[in-house]
């Protein structure tokens, strides 16, 4: 496994090997304003970032691009209540942790042991949410990304509760509300 | 003899002089042939907004068309550079709305555009054409809605990667029912909603649409039923693309799709749910561009099984998630590809190892054709580096980043000065390139000696002493860019050629080893050149330590001195 360099407070970098054991800390003449500096240490193979300094500006990702990839620099944990029709407790699982919904159904099914959440026909449950405003709503049919901003908690329903109801987008986003 | 040709017969033939390079080059042959070139000019690229006011850019080129600007420096997209250090475009288009009417197109790149820009455009180019913005920022949909609204002609509206406030969202129904000249109508970039039945009526009226790129906002349904319109369309960016695999929008969808055998360039995906993906296997074949960057949502497998019906392709963004295993797919089916972009799916990651040298060097053995490189990876080799350069001397663009700045040879821990310096020496056509990882004033010497071509280079943490950067400025005669970060450059490197600089546009030295005492006598010396330092925080009350060294500092050429559009903390010397 590779080890990694590090760049310590008086890095500074010179024709030298890096410098002997511990993963080469290259000696050289630079000087290192400590404000600024980054402070990156890899240990062999936990590969963890040690330091929460980072480096401004690397890597060069433009500033569009870091906003709208899905794992923004500031990614707080959006952890919410889940519960499922017939299972005796409740659980929770971390939006941020999921790119998109594909994923989010996927934790959802491993965390319940089961296969069948989504919106069609053949799946035995619907995943539902409450959102910011107290809405119940199905799930899928905003943006990820405002889905996730808004979804308070999720209920995974067994589909033949919702039978008789509509599950149309456009009722629902009408604000109909379903018992907890 | 030349005196006697006629200006008509000049004109004509400088008419099949396309390269602002072959005109500027034709402007310098003799007075007659400069005003004749100056007469006939439509277009006309300013890299640098400062380099020149709109004043003499006008009074050159009367009859300019076509206005291309760039205004803040590169390093600004990586939060280097201030919000407010400048580059506004309205000077440019009040002068060019005074002087010069016939505008049709503008294409701006780091620039602040305000919307009373935008307004002020729309009211004064009754011909206007064509408006491309680039990562700028400082409008909103107002302003884009003055766009819409008034410029009768408009065939282009292509927004990328700015920062747009959305507080109305109804610019899209601004677009009369009379308009049906567009051609290209990208908002990809825009956050808020859209009106989507104007944006159908738009579609279906707009026969020339050959490109549309859509944002998060419009679903799937929508974007069926749009497809259905524009069966013509030849690069669609799709917006969202999230529903129900079994439902009725999602096979309407794949129907409509089977019939756009026009679509040669496909990317967004904003919003995707992967197991809808097949609905595009019909058009993949037909693909000769695919960016899957803002498309976090697609796992490798998907986009492997993607990629793979891609055997036209080439030009490929994707993201890190593609990983070794999946480059090593797109090697053996991408024959024919030249562009190759792999970004960050994570900037904070350490811990995902999903692309190293592997995924490169098996790229670059099976695409011959690749000369466009951009490759963010946890580790690289010197090795791996030599094989690239011997499969694929075309290189143009070349830019390598490595998760660790300085992060050595993963398999021997040497610098990986050998390994660029192979690729300096075997693509003999290289322009552009940047440098990543351990790096010693070595690689620059091999820049320096064999980089000919070498228009742009960046270079971060990297080299041990001035020589380094005398290196590139001695060897590289065809430098335009340079931008340096973090690395121990310092006066002697600074002040060594100091004519060099009125031969390239811009340099560019943050956090490096450059004094304010050196700056300040480059100034004096060199009237020419606006040489800039930006303080921010560090406030330097009175006179400034002249042996302090500088944070950053951007020097670059221009014929009208010093701005006045500067704000507090960036200084001209």
């Amino acid at each position: 496994m590779a080890k990694y360099s590090s760049l310590g407070l008086e890095t500074e970098l010179t024709l030298a090997l890096p410098g002997g054991g511990g993963g080469g800390d290259p000696s050289g003449s630079m000087e290192t304003k400590q404000k600024k500096r980054v402070f990156f240490e890899f240990s062999g193979e936990e590969s963890k970032v040690v330091s929460k300094n980072q480096v401004v500006g690397w890597p060069p990702v433009c500033s569009y691009r870091r906003k709208n990839s899905f794992s923004g620099e500031e990614r707080t944990k959006m952890y919410v209540k889940v519960s499922m029709d017939g299972a005796p407790f409740l659980r929770k699982i971390d939006l941020s942790a999921h790119e998109g919904y594909s994923g989010l159904i996927m934790a959802l099914e491993k965390l319940f042991g089961c296969y069948g959440i989504g919106e069609g026909d053949n799946n035995e449950y619907v995943p539902i949410y409450e959102d910011k405003d107290g809405d119940w709503m199905l799930v899928g049919d905003v943006p990820w990304q405002m889905f996730s901003g808004s979804c308070k908690r999720l209920r995974i329903m067994k589909r033949l509760d919702a039978k008789g109801i509509k599950l149309h987008a456009k009722d629902l986003l009408k604000g109909i509300s379903i018992e907890a | 003899m030349i005196n006697y040709f006629p200006e008509e017969v000049l004109e004509h033939v400088f008419s099949f002089l396309t390269s602002h390079r072959d005109r500027n080059a034709v402007s310098l042959v003799c007075k007659s042939w400069y005003n004749v070139e100056r007469f006939s000019r439509g277009k006309v690229f300013i890299g640098n907004c400062y380099a020149i006011s709109p004043e003499r850019l006008i009074s050159r080129f009367p009859r300019v068309r076509s206005l291309t600007l760039k205004g803040k420096p590169h390093f600004a997209d990586f939060n280097l550079v201030l919000h407010d250090w400048g580059g506004y475009v309205y000077p440019w288009i009040e002068a060019m709305a005074k002087g010069c009417t016939n505008l049709e197109e503008l294409r701006l790149k780091r620039m602040l555009v305000s919307d009373a820009s935008l307004e002020l455009i729309a009211k004064s180019f009754p011909n206007f054409k064509s408006l491309v913005l680039v990562s700028c920022e400082g409008f909103t949909t107002d302003g884009l809605a003055a766009i819409a609204s008034n410029c009768r002609f408009l065939r282009e509206l292509d927004l990328q990667e700015n920062e747009v406030e959305d507080p109305r969202g109804q610019w899209l129904s601004c677009f009369p029912d009379s308009c049906t000249s567009l051609a290209s109508l990208n908002f990809a970039c825009l956050k808020g909603e859209v009106n989507l039945a104007a944006l159908e009526r738009l579609v279906a009226r707009c026969r020339n649409l050959k490109s549309l790129r859509l944002n998060h906002a419009v679903p799937p349904d929508v974007l069926q039923k749009i497809l259905a319109r524009a069966p013509q369309l030849v690069d669609l960016g799709a917006g969202s693309f999230v529903h129900d695999p079994e439902s009725e929008t999602y096979n309407k969808l794949k129907n409509v799709m089977q019939k756009c055998t026009s679509i040669r360039s496909l990317s967004g995906f904003l919003d995707v749910n992967a197991r809808c993906l097949p609905a595009i296997y019909p058009i993949c074949i037909n693909l000769t561009s695919l960016n899957l960057s803002y498309a976090p949502g697609i796992y490798s497998k998907e986009l492997v099984k993607l990629i793979r019906k891609c055997k036209k392709l080439q030009c490929l963004w994707i993201l890190d998630t593609i990983g070794d295993k999946g480059l090593r797919v797109v090697a053996s089916a991408c024959k024919e590809l030249q562009e190759l972009r792999v970004f960050k799916s994570d900037p904070n990651d350490v811990g995902n190892a999903a692309i190293t040298e592997e995924g490169l060097v098996a790229i670059s053995a099976g695409c011959p054709n690749l000369n466009s490189l951009l490759y963010f990876c946890r580790q690289m080799t010197n090795t791996a580096l030599i094989t690239v350069a011997k499969n694929c001397p075309n290189f143009i663009r070349f830019r390598l980043c490595t998760l660790d700045p300085i992060t050595p040879d993963a398999v021997t821990m040497q610098p990986l000065d050998n390994g660029f310096g192979a690729i300096v020496q075997s693509c003999k056509g290289l322009k552009r390139l940047s440098v990543s990882g351990l790096l010693t004033d070595q690689v620059f010497l091999y820049i320096g000696m064999y980089a000919e071509q070498l228009e742009t280079l960046s270079i971060a943490f990297a080299g041990n002493s001035d020589k380094g950067m005398v290196y590139v400025l001695n060897g590289c005669k065809k430098l335009k860019k340079l931008e340096i970060r973090d690395s121990p450059f310092g006066n002697m490197a600074l002040l060594a050629d100091t004519g060099k600089y009125e031969t390239m546009r811009s340099l560019w030295m943050s956090s490096c080893k450059v004094t304010f005492g050196a700056c300040k006598s480059l100034a004096e010396k060199m009237p020419r050149l606006n040489v800039e330092i930006i303080n921010e925080g560090d406030e330097m009350e009175g006179g400034s330590d002249d042996r302090q060294n500088v944070e950053k500092m951007y020097l670059y050429r221009t014929l009208v001195g010093p701005r006045k559009d500067a704000p507090d903390s960036v200084w001209t010397l």
